[in-house]
């Protein structure tokens, strides 16, 4: 079996797959700060986000609702601004005793952990939709350009190469133990909870040694090649004018998103 | 905008008195920083053009004498490791990388980048050519190889076959004289070893490969090298030593 866990790039040939990565990266990074500071409560503004989000899935020829369906995963980590609605000053809505103290929830509380849940969540799906249209080497590329400390890029370069090395490494030595653990015919097998888990944290370590042999070799095959402590790259990415176009188009659109949320009522 | 990035000064190969050999070694020893001995007292001679097979038991030192080649386990500056009548030390080694192309045994090793362009491209670029030339080599490498069209696709996803015959292209990139490649046709189906023996077989450059596959020494290298416990055994003619029954048994090899 191979690891492909990790890797989140659907092959598609639309106008968004081919757009230049960094017009890719620069607009999620756009859409995501514009997202932060839209106001609390701006519904509509984030209902033409959202509309703007489904839009570049669409162009991006994945299904509607490609990134909702992947975004879930974040949305226990929004749990973590529950409190603003208890802390916010404004009208209470409900309140009970808790112990010796009165809980109390207020509206513009609500407010608050409403719009952040939903700013999270528009967020979180730009970020997906980003990764499922460009391949992570690509990705690599766009930092490089606007400037990621290169020793930054390269981490993250052999962290995705490797990740799926050590990945397969586990899953073999897991594979082997299974095939050891064979069961006899007189009932239970396997051993005790305790026996388990010394196993375990020796598999953990042979990882980690493995894993430490391996960056002595990888680093070694660099030197063969002429490594001397500084990475090159050749960059196949060339700003088109449809690029720029696109990258203008987009920025456009997430300003008048803004706008729209910062517009009093009529 | 494109973006080169090249140094200012191309390696450039110095030239060796005629008939001396390109990689000379002369008693080397080596112990790992585990104390284990892997060399006693090795002396090799190859000339330029010869393609010679190193073949020995499972732990007989062959990886550890190919790393050497390239200096990657430590320098010699008393000259016991010569590659192009230049001892391995900090000032001639950028010249001996250049030289020596060394393919590791486990590509996984030696495939660090996302894409297989990248990694191909890898070695050119910190030669210092320049965009066009780096490509043009890429190209070449990958079809020599019979991998065209692999560029774009990530390492991680190729088969080891796949990733042997990408792990040769990365030094053929480099266009060296010397090639130094351990155990290349492990791990290959029949298809892919022919090619690899084909394409052996026409690069007009030395080499030096390690190996278990005795059909393809008897095939493609007239001399022979035999290993044992970090001793060089035996140093001859492919078709003496292969008939040695007797040789060959003691050093735990197979007549084909
Ligand atoms: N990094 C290391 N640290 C300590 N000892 C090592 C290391 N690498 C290899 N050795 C030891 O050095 C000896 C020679 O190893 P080497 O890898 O050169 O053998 P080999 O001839 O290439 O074998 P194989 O046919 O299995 O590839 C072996 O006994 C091995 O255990
Ligand atoms: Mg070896």
């Amino acid at each position: 079996m191979h690891a492909n866990t990790f890797d989140r790039f659907e092959h598609r040939h639309s106008l968004i797959h081919r757009l230049d990565p960094r017009v890719k990266t620069v607009i999620t990074l756009l859409f995501i700060v514009a997202n932060v500071l839209l106001p609390d409560g701006a519904w509509l503004a984030f209902l033409a986000a959202w509309a703007f989000l489904l839009l570049l899935t669409v162009l991006a020829d994945l299904p509607l609702f490609y990134a909702a369906k992947r975004s879930f995963i974040v949305l226990p980590f929004t749990l973590a601004a529950i409190t603003v609605m208890f802390t916010l000053p404004g009208q209470p809505l409900l309140s009970w005793q808790m112990g010796s103290r009165q809980m109390m929830i207020t509206d513009a509380g609500l407010l608050r952990f409403v719009s952040i849940v939903i700013r999270s969540w528009l967020s979180i799906q730009m970020a997906i939709l980003l990764t499922a249209v460009t391949q992570l080497p690509d990705l690599l590329h766009a930092l490089q350009h606007l400037r990621v400390p290169r020793i930054l890029v390269a981490i993250i370069s052999f962290m995705y190469r490797y990740l799926f090395v050590l990945a397969d490494e586990a899953m073999r030595l897991l594979r082997a133990r299974e095939a050891r653990s064979a069961r006899g015919w007189a009932g239970k097998s396997g051993g005790t909870i305790w026996w388990r888990a010394r196993v375990a944290g020796h598999m953990v370590g042979q990882l980690m040694l493995r894993s430490l042999e391996r960056s002595d070799r990888v680093y070694n095959a660099m030197l063969a090649r002429g490594y001397d402590g500084r990475l090159l790259t050749l960059n196949p990415h060339r700003m088109q004018p449809g690029d720029w176009l696109a990258g203008v188009l987009a920025a456009a659109v997430i300003a008048g998103i803004q706008l729209l949320g910062r517009l009093p009522p009529i | 905008m494109p973006v080169f990035h090249h140094r200012a000064d191309p390696i450039i190969a110095s030239p060796l008195p005629a008939g001396a050999p390109v990689i000379a070694v002369h008693g080397l020893s080596f112990a790992y920083s585990d104390g284990h001995v892997a060399l006693h007292e090795v002396s090799i001679d190859i000339h330029a053009q010869e393609k010679v097979a190193l073949v020995g038991p499972n732990g007989a030192g062959k990886s550890t004498l190919m790393l050497h080649l390239n200096g990657i386990l430590g320098q010699h500056d008393n000259g016991r490791v010569q590659v192009s009548g230049m001892p391995i030390n900090r000032a001639n080694l950028p010249h001996i990388r250049a030289k020596v192309g060394l393919v590791f045994q486990n590509p996984d090793d030696q495939l660090f980048s996302p894409t297989v362009f990248e990694d191909v491209a890898f070695g050119p670029l910190h030669m210092g050519f320049a965009e066009p030339d780096v490509r043009a080599r890429v190209e070449r490498a990958l079809g020599q190889v019979g991998m065209e069209g692999f560029g774009e696709r990530l390492s991680h996803h190729l088969s080891i076959g796949q990733k042997k015959r990408i792990a040769i292209a990365t030094v053929l990139s480099m266009d060296p004289e010397i090639l130094v490649l351990d155990e290349p046709s492990a791990g290959l189906d029949p298809r892919a070893r022919r090619s690899l023996i084909n394409l052996l077989r026409q690069l007009p450059i030395t080499m030096l490969v390690s190996t278990h596959d005795m059909l393809m020494v008897r095939e493609l290298f007239p001399r022979m090298i035999i290993m044992d416990e970090g001793h060089v055994v035996a140093d001859g003619p492919t078709p003496a030593l292969m008939s040695d029954a007797a040789l060959l048994e003691a050093h735990g090899l197979e007549m084909p």
